[in-house]
Order: C-alpha cells, then sequence, then structure tokens
C-alpha cells in the first residue's frame, strides 16, 4: 500500500536561522509590522507498507536517521493514504 | 614505513572542491596519494590499500539536508565494516571543513561512547549568519591526543577558514557533560584564540562562527580520527600566506604544513 508522509523539519528555539532572519529584514524593508520568521523544511516522502503503523515507524526511523540531527532540529510527520 | 610506500586516499563526491588541493599538500609532504570518487571505492577498490582516508572540503551532495548529512549517512550505509576497521588499526582520518561536517554526521566524532548511530554534535549556521570566509588564529591543545597535531611545536596557528555551518554545538542540556569528556579524554585538538594565544571567549570574528568553547577541530579519543573547520591545505605554502608580499623572504611553508607533517611522522613511527 502506498502511503504519504508529510515531514516537517525546523530548528530548535535559540538556533542561528538565517534564512528566516533574511527574509524578516526583507518583509520589514517592505513595511510589513513582521516580528519574526522562522523557517522549516517540508518533505512529502511517498512510500510502501502493509500498515500505517509501519509507514509512521520508517518515516521516524528517517528523521532520526537522515532528516534531522538531535543536536539542532525538531520534527513533526504525519502519514495518510496515498491517492 | 617509508613516506615514499604510503598511500593516501583523497574521497571525493559530488560538490567537493578541495581534493586537489589538498592532494598537492600530501605530495609536498612527500607520500603518495590518489583522488578517489566514494562511488569507485565502494565498487571497484579496497579501503584497507590506503594508510590514510582524508575527506576533503566543499558541498557534498549539495550540503542538501545540512551539510555532509547525505555523505556521512551513505559512507556508513556503504562502508562501515571498512571504516570501523581502518580506525580500529588505527590509520588516521581527517575530515577538513565539509569532511569535518561528514565525520560527525556519520557518528564518528565525538565517538563520547564509541561510533555513534546519530549525530553527538552540530556543526550549525554561523553566528553571526552567513559565510565567513577569513584567517583565524588556532589554539593548539597540549592536552590533545591527536595525532595530527601531537608533533607541532608551536601553540598557535593561523589557518584560514570558509564556510556558513561550522558552529560546533552539543545539545543544551548535554553540553557541560560532553565538554567535560572532551577535555578528560584530550579530545579537544584546536579553539579559536586571538593572535597571543589568548582564547577568543565566543568573541566575533576571533571565534568565526560561534562555535561553544570556541572548539575549531576534535578528535576521536585514540587521536586518529580529527575533524577541524578551518583548511590546512589552504595555508600549507608559505605564499599562501596573505601577507607573504609584507616579508622579506617567503617562507617555504605555511602553518598547515605542520598539521600533514604530523601526520606523515605517525604513519612513520606507527607502520
Amino acid at each position: 500500500m502506498q502511503w504519504k508522509a508529510r515531514v516537517e523539519v525546523s530548528l530548535k528555539p535559540g538556533h542561528v536561522d538565517p534564512e528566516g532572519e533574511t527574509t524578516c529584514q526583507s518583509l520589514r524593508e517592505l513595511a510589513y509590522p513582521v516580528r519574526s520568521v522562522a523557517v522549516s523544511k517540508i518533505y512529502t516522502i511517498m512510500l510502501e507498507a502493509n500498515l500505517k503503523e509501519e509507514a509512521e515507524s520508517k518515516i521516524e526511523e528517517i528523521c532520526h536517521r537522515l532528516l534531522a540531527n538531535p543536536t539542532k532540529d525538531n520534527f513533526t510527520y504525519q502519514v495518510e493514504k496515498a491517492e | 614505513m617509508k613516506r615514499e610506500d604510503m598511500c593516501v586516499c583523497i574521497l571525493r563526491v559530488a560538490g567537493t572542491n578541495c581534493d586537489r588541493e589538498t592532494k598537492t599538500a600530501i605530495q609536498d609532504v612527500g607520500i603518495n596519494s590518489e583522488i578517489v570518487h566514494f562511488k569507485k571505492l565502494v565498487k571497484n577498490r579496497n579501503l584497507m590499500e590506503y594508510d590514510m582516508l582524508v575527506i576533503p572540503g566543499g558541498f557534498s551532495h549539495g550540503d542538501y539536508v545540512r551539510a555532509g548529512a547525505i555523505w556521512g549517512k551513505k559512507l556508513m550505509a556503504a562502508m562501515e565494516k571498512d571504516i570501523r576497521r581502518f580506525m580500529d588499526e588505527e590509520r588516521p582520518i581527517l575530515g577538513i571543513c565539509n569532511g569535518f561536517q561528514v565525520l560527525i554526521e556519520a557518528g564518528l566524532l565525538p565517538q563520547s561512547r564509541g561510533v555513534s548511530r546519530f549525530p553527538e554534535a552540530t556543526l550549525a549556521s554561523n553566528s553571526p549568519s552567513g559565510y565567513g570566509c577569513r584567517w583565524v588564529n588556532l589554539r593548539r591543545e597540549s592536552s590533545s591526543v591527536c595525532i595530527f597535531t601531537k608533533d607541532i611545536p608551536e601553540v598557535v596557528l593561523r589557518i584560514p577558514v570558509a564556510h556558513s555551518e561550522g558552529r560546533f554545538l552539543f545539545e543544551d542540556k548535554k553540553a557541560d557533560e560532553q565538554l567535560e569528556k572532551l577535555i578528560n579524554k584530550g579530545q579537544l585538538v584546536f579553539r579559536y584564540c586571538h593572535e597571543d594565544g589568548e582564547y577568543a571567549e565566543g568573541k566575533y570574528p576571533v571565534n568565526p562562527n560561534g562555535s561553544f568553547y570556541d572548539i575549531a577541530g576534535i578528535c576521536s579519543p585514540s587521536g586518529t580520527t580529527f575533524g577541524l573547520m578551518p583548511h590546512p591545505e589552504r595555508a600549507y605554502f608559505g605564499w599562501q600566506s596573505p601577507d607573504w608580499t609584507r616579508e622579506k623572504e617567503i617562507p617555504k611553508h605555511g602553518d598547515g604544513s605542520l598539521i600533514f607533517e604530523s601526520a606523515a611522522k605517525y604513519l612513520e613511527k606507527r607502520f
């Protein structure tokens, strides 16, 4: 069965986010009352698994193994049946 | 082992861009070296043919996901057995800049409890943010067990950095405990410092990236695996120094050469 996972990897609070800082500055220069901007990465992953639990377990492993560094990143994910 | 009988593997993938200057430096020390593509090493060659492994600087796999993450995971997935054997036999491994990021992401440094499945530290975005390319001073920690600095008499070395993700950090809640381990095991190798050897104490630009405890380079507990953000191959020859025109006589070598020379001496004695 095909599953679609949406993984969001974001920086833990306190880590430098150059893309967020630059975007924030640009928005202020465009006269928007922006206080802060934080940039996250979204990965959309299509994968094969028999059960949803199996797909979630695989995604969890993928996040730990490659997508997030536990020292500086947080991650969340949602898994749903692919259409 | 004589220098002419040694051979160093300089590994590369798409995005590696410091392999040739690293080879030039190693050749000048009098050791043979080969630039080998990672896929070629996995499919057609054997890591154990080499006496030392260098993972040079660059932007491996476009720095996608995180700098060094993709190559670090691929390295361990394809070659973990060979890498472990290489380390067990105390053959040196050097990671420069992106190579240091690879060693951290692969779990090969700092090895607080052996090789780790997940990274124990990170080389995060610089603080202040942005790409920084400048000459820095490095204080060689005298208590270090690193074989790449063991024979260096100088206390302060001048070598350039060039990166945007070089801020060495441990997880906040584990930082003090991890630092204590590094110090106790002699794994702290270089710290950013002023010209006179006084530590940067986090002050920019002496510490160019906001690294925790001014850390610029660390090694494994055995001292044979070493990673650093500065580029010793870019400070190898005297003419690479930014102020060589001010000197009456251009020195033949720069401070970066001391690191390669120290590794060569280790190989001569050990094998």
